[in-house]
């Protein structure tokens, strides 16, 4: 009985050391050989990042760089702790945070905007609903909010028998949980409580799709055939929009943000130049091919400074 | 021959103190792990803290820009339901699979059986999480007809699973030290199998068995990946088998990464975290009394 416990563990030993084989080998390559730009940040950006490192290593292959996703508030973080080049977020820096980045780099950190992102709202495939306002959103997911059944807005949800709304949502400081938050509850509104909080933007719409009385809201890049998005309007009466392009430019579909870069102060050379290439015809090709929303063709906006907060 | 036993006499020291010093170590880690732990939580425990609301408000605001609140009741409710529950699964499931590893079966399936509970328990917590979340949730929306499937009941299946490989490992050691001269006196007697177990075997194992619940207790209590993907993650006392819930451990674990260092929220998080290692140590030093019970006597 030793023997063969002895041996599932020598089995174990073996696979691991196999599976690191790899690693090791792509370890030896000469180091100092090529500049890293170090990027982490929002949960929402990571795969376009990811698109635009793997793009940018054909164009410029003595430069590699390295994507980490962990949410907008670590991405931060870690342009505040200096171990990262250029932070992702999907949200504004808070002013606190503007301020401990400036005076842990000696410099304000700059602010890139290089796209923008529709945070659609999901639901299930069979469900009928088509539209909805933010007011019924905010009753939905508000702190104190009235609408609990579907039937409450106005549609027979055959497929859920329960007639119960299943809210989905975020954890309590994903950029995308502040933003939805204060786009339909406004800034001191909580979200009820209750909601099943999730822990990245494609859980939201996997559970969704598996769920026929969930509701949930993520980027609308991450939109699968098994998730319906709704048109959203401002108030009851007026127009809805789906969440779209030209909807998000037009700015007509209300739950839209910008997609921001930080950097610490003026950034290396190398680093300028990838921020500078992210705003070219293919970076932003790279946008609209990950489901968000590119720069409207002007001239490249300048790196600025948020001033005043 | 003599300069062999002079090196023997030089390095005899030096190993007794690399040995001395790894045993000591575990017990400067625990104490280093706590401290670290209290003292990143201290400043908000001891000025800020409201116990009252703490332990007794089920409202966990606390990213709120209004009006923070940081209640934690609902989340204690969620790791005591989903623990009990189970519990309630796996202490039969591993006290059974015990009972038959180690009285009623041959010794090839003997072996098979103890092969794949040791399969069970080498499986990443994630991965059941991950079974939670994808083949758990629809089962439960089809088979109970609810909203939706990852709640209480699809955590404590998963976390059942995840404890009964270390339940039927340890009770089944405890059973195996039972004396035979037990089980002989209890055949001579004329006692059926089923007798020798219930009468015998179970009171005399008593102790080790109940370490081993404890120790799957402290298991299920300090799980976080796969409670955190199954249970949905809603903070809210559960009043239904088929109710969201949301645990201490996933609380922390899904809010820590993004909370800004040294802030209320963080220093809160630290709290619940001496909290919870108030309660697995609990539990582990009761585990632990009652085996040493079992050696007394």
């Amino acid at each position: 009985m030793r023997g063969k416990r002895s041996y599932a563990f020598v089995v174990c030993l073996v696979a691991a050391a196999c599976s690191r084989a790899p690693e090791g080998e792509s370890g030896a390559a000469p180091e100092g050989a090529k500049l890293t730009i170090q990027n982490s940040g929002s949960d929402t950006m990571v795969n376009l990042a990811q698109a635009w490192a793997e793009e940018y290593a054909g164009i410029e292959p003595s430069v590699s760089v390295e994507v980490s996703g962990g949410g907008s508030g670590t991405g931060i973080a870690a342009l505040i702790n200096g171990t990262v080049d250029i932070a992702n977020s999907s949200r504004k820096l808070e002013p606190e945070e503007f301020a401990s980045a400036q005076q842990a780099n000696g410099a304000a950190p700059q602010e890139h905007i290089v796209g923008y992102d529709a945070l659609a709202v999901y639901v299930h495939k069979d469900n009928p609903l088509e539209s909805a306002t933010l007011e019924q959103l905010a009753d939905i997911y508000g702190e104190g909010g009235a609408i609990t059944k579907w039937s409450e807005v106005g549609v027979k949800n055959a497929a859920c028998p329960t007639d119960e709304i299943i809210r989905v949502s975020r954890q309590s400081n994903s950029g995308t949980y502040f933003y939805f938050r204060e786009a339909i509850l406004g800034k001191s509104r909580d979200f009820k409580l209750g909601s099943r909080d999730l822990h990245g933007s494609k859980d939201v719409v996997e559970l969704v799709a598996g769920t026929p009385c969930a509701i949930g809201y993520s980027g609308m890049g991450y939109a699968t055939p098994g998730v319906k998005a709704l048109k959203i309007a401002r108030k009851a009466g007026e127009e809805a929009y789906a969440p779209t392009v030209s909807t998000t430019l037009a700015n007509t579909y209300p739950i839209a943000r910008p997609l921001y870069l930080y950097t610490a102060g003026t950034p290396s050379e190398h680093v300028a130049k990838y921020i500078e290439w992210l705003y070219s015809e293919r970076a932003q090709k790279i946008v609209e091919e990950s489901g968000y929303v590119p720069l409207p063709k002007t001239p490249s906006p300048p790196a600025t400074t948020p001033e005043g907060r | 021959m003599t300069g062999w036993r002079r090196l023997e006499v030089l390095t005899e020291p030096v190993i007794e103190g690399a040995i001395r010093i790894s045993g000591i170590s575990a017990i400067i880690f625990v104490f280093g792990i706590f401290f670290f732990v209290f003292r990143e939580g201290a400043g908000f425990l001891f000025n800020h803290l409201d116990w009252r609301e703490f332990l007794l408000s089920p409202e966990w605001y606390p990213t709120s820009v209004a009006n923070k609140r940081y209640g934690i009741l609902a989340l204690i409710a969620g790791t005591g339901s989903v623990t009990v529950l189970a519990m309630l699964i796996a202490v039969p499931f591993g006290l059974g699979a015990a009972v038959f590893v180690s009285e009623f079966c041959g010794p090839r399936l003997k072996e098979i059986v103890k092969v794949v509970v040791e399969l069970l328990a080498a499986i990443p917590s994630v991965v059941w999480g991950f079974i939670g979340l994808k083949v758990m949730n629809r089962l439960i929306i089809v088979l109970f007809d609810a909203p939706v499937g990852l709640t209480l009941l699809n955590g404590s299946i998963i976390l059942a699973l995840m404890s009964v490989p270390i339940i039927v490992s340890i009770s089944e050691d405890a059973l195996k030290a039972v004396p035979d001269s037990f089980r002989e006196a209890a055949m001579a007697m004329g006692a059926t199998r089923w007798q020798v177990v219930y009468r015998v075997l179970l009171p005399a194992a008593k102790n080790g068995l109940l370490a081993a619940v404890l120790l799957g207790v402290g298991r299920a209590v300090g799980e976080t990946m796969a409670v955190l993907m199954a249970t949905g993650h809603a903070v809210k006392i559960p009043t239904s088998l088929l109710d969201s819930v949301r645990t201490l451990t996933a609380t922390i674990a899904s809010e820590l990464g993004e909370s800004p260092v040294g802030s209320e929220h963080y220093q809160v998080l630290f709290v619940i975290g001496v909290l919870l290692f108030t309660i697995t140590f609990t539990v582990n030093l009761t585990a632990d009394l009652v085996v040493r019970g079992v050696r007394r006597s």
